[in-house]
């Protein structure tokens, strides 16, 4: 049935569908539920609004979400998740489960993002330059703004650090007290162990909070290597 | 705000149900229908300054009758409320602020703002 919609372009999808459901989910039929706001006039009658799976994946590079609705949103997370769990290393361990399914698309898109913009994209095989790349091209794309600092550890040789002064997804939050071993970069360090492990370079993940005088929320996320990256670097030397 | 005596937790209570109370009056004193209800309440020696916000919750600033910062105050302190308090996951609504960062950016607010 070729039925259009005039006025709400955004329902036009629905144009297939029987008309009866057109009818009940319309704001002008009698339902009070929706209400959807008025079109603006530039738009076209009858085509839909392109959605976010429309644009194209270039041109979303630079654009910028609201850091408000970002922070109301994983502070809704964190407490959903709160809920959820018995203790701080079990809510830490979901914290970086969800960052991890975050990981796993960055690295996915800045692949293809340096594939169509390079003549010679480059995949990185050794450590240092992969997690260089971690520390400015993934923080730039999640955060946009470079890491602070990447650090080895002294004691283990498996052990690297990335430093953030002031992590962005932490900038509102105030942990209490009795939770202070918590760190809600969890979540950050789940998105880097699944770019780790994207990268092949498979690896365990923690965030640390490490204040400074001069700054109180500077977290550490640490990566602990598995051996067999450690191994497989002595041979690429 | 040095050699001012602080109020105890109860008298804080006791002085927001009350300014609730005469709030809620105000609201409807109005002969032109609905109010906004109090804004300002002046004593003999002290103004008291209420920030009523979209969401029913109320900010008070209780200041010598001479300062004329009590607005701008209030509005940034309500800014630092939905900053520090709202954003954050471990604040439960309706109860006290334990937020540190809260009680840190106001003291910053408080004391630049008298000029300490």
């Amino acid at each position: 049935m070729a039925y259009t919609q005039p006025h709400h372009p955004r329902l036009s999808v629905l144009s297939t569908t029987s008309q009866s459901s057109v009818d009940h989910l319309s704001p002008t039929a009698s339902s009070t539920r929706f209400s959807l706001p008025s079109v603006p006039a530039s738009n076209k009658p009858g085509a839909p609004r392109p959605s976010i799976y429309d644009r194209n994946l270039n041109k979303t590079r630079v654009s910028e979400v609201s850091a408000s609705a970002f922070s109301f949103l994983f502070s809704e997370v964190v407490q959903y998740t709160q809920k959820r769990v018995s203790g701080i290393n079990d809510l830490e361990r979901r914290l970086n489960t969800l960052g991890y399914r975050i990981g796993t698309r960055v690295l996915e898109l800045m692949v293809w993002r340096a594939e169509s913009s390079s003549k010679a994209p480059k995949r990185e095989i050794r450590f240092l330059p992969a997690l260089m790349s971690i520390h400015t091209q993934v923080w730039k794309a999640v955060f946009g703004k470079p890491a602070d600092a990447i650090e080895k550890s002294v004691e283990n040789a498996d052990e690297y650090m990335i430093i953030d002064n002031d992590p962005p997804i932490e900038r509102h939050i105030s942990v209490p007290r009795d939770m202070s071993q918590l760190s809600c970069s969890s979540f950050t360090a789940g998105i880097v162990e699944a770019v780790m492990d994207g990268l092949g370079f498979p690896a365990r993940v923690t965030a640390h909070n490490t204040p400074t005088a001069q700054f109180p929320s500077r977290t550490t996320i640490l990566i602990k290597l598995e051996q067999s990256v450690l191994d497989r670097e002595e041979l690429l030397k | 705000m040095d050699g001012l005596a602080q109020l105890t937790s109860n008298e804080y209570l006791v002085l927001a149900g009350t300014l609730h109370g005469i709030h809620a009056i105000t609201s409807r004193l109005s002969p032109m229908g609905a109010s906004s209800g109090a804004q300002v309440i002046e004593g003999e020696t002290f103004k008291i300054t209420i920030l009523l916000t979209a969401t029913g919750t109320k900010f008070v600033l209780l200041t010598s009758l001479t300062d004329t910062s009590a607005d701008g105050i209030l509005q940034k302190v309500y800014e630092i409320y939905a900053d520090a308090v709202m954003k954050n996951p471990f604040h439960t609504p309706e109860m006290p602020i334990r937020t540190e960062a809260f009680d840190t950016r106001i003291t910053a607010l408080i004391g630049s703002g008298l000029g300490v």
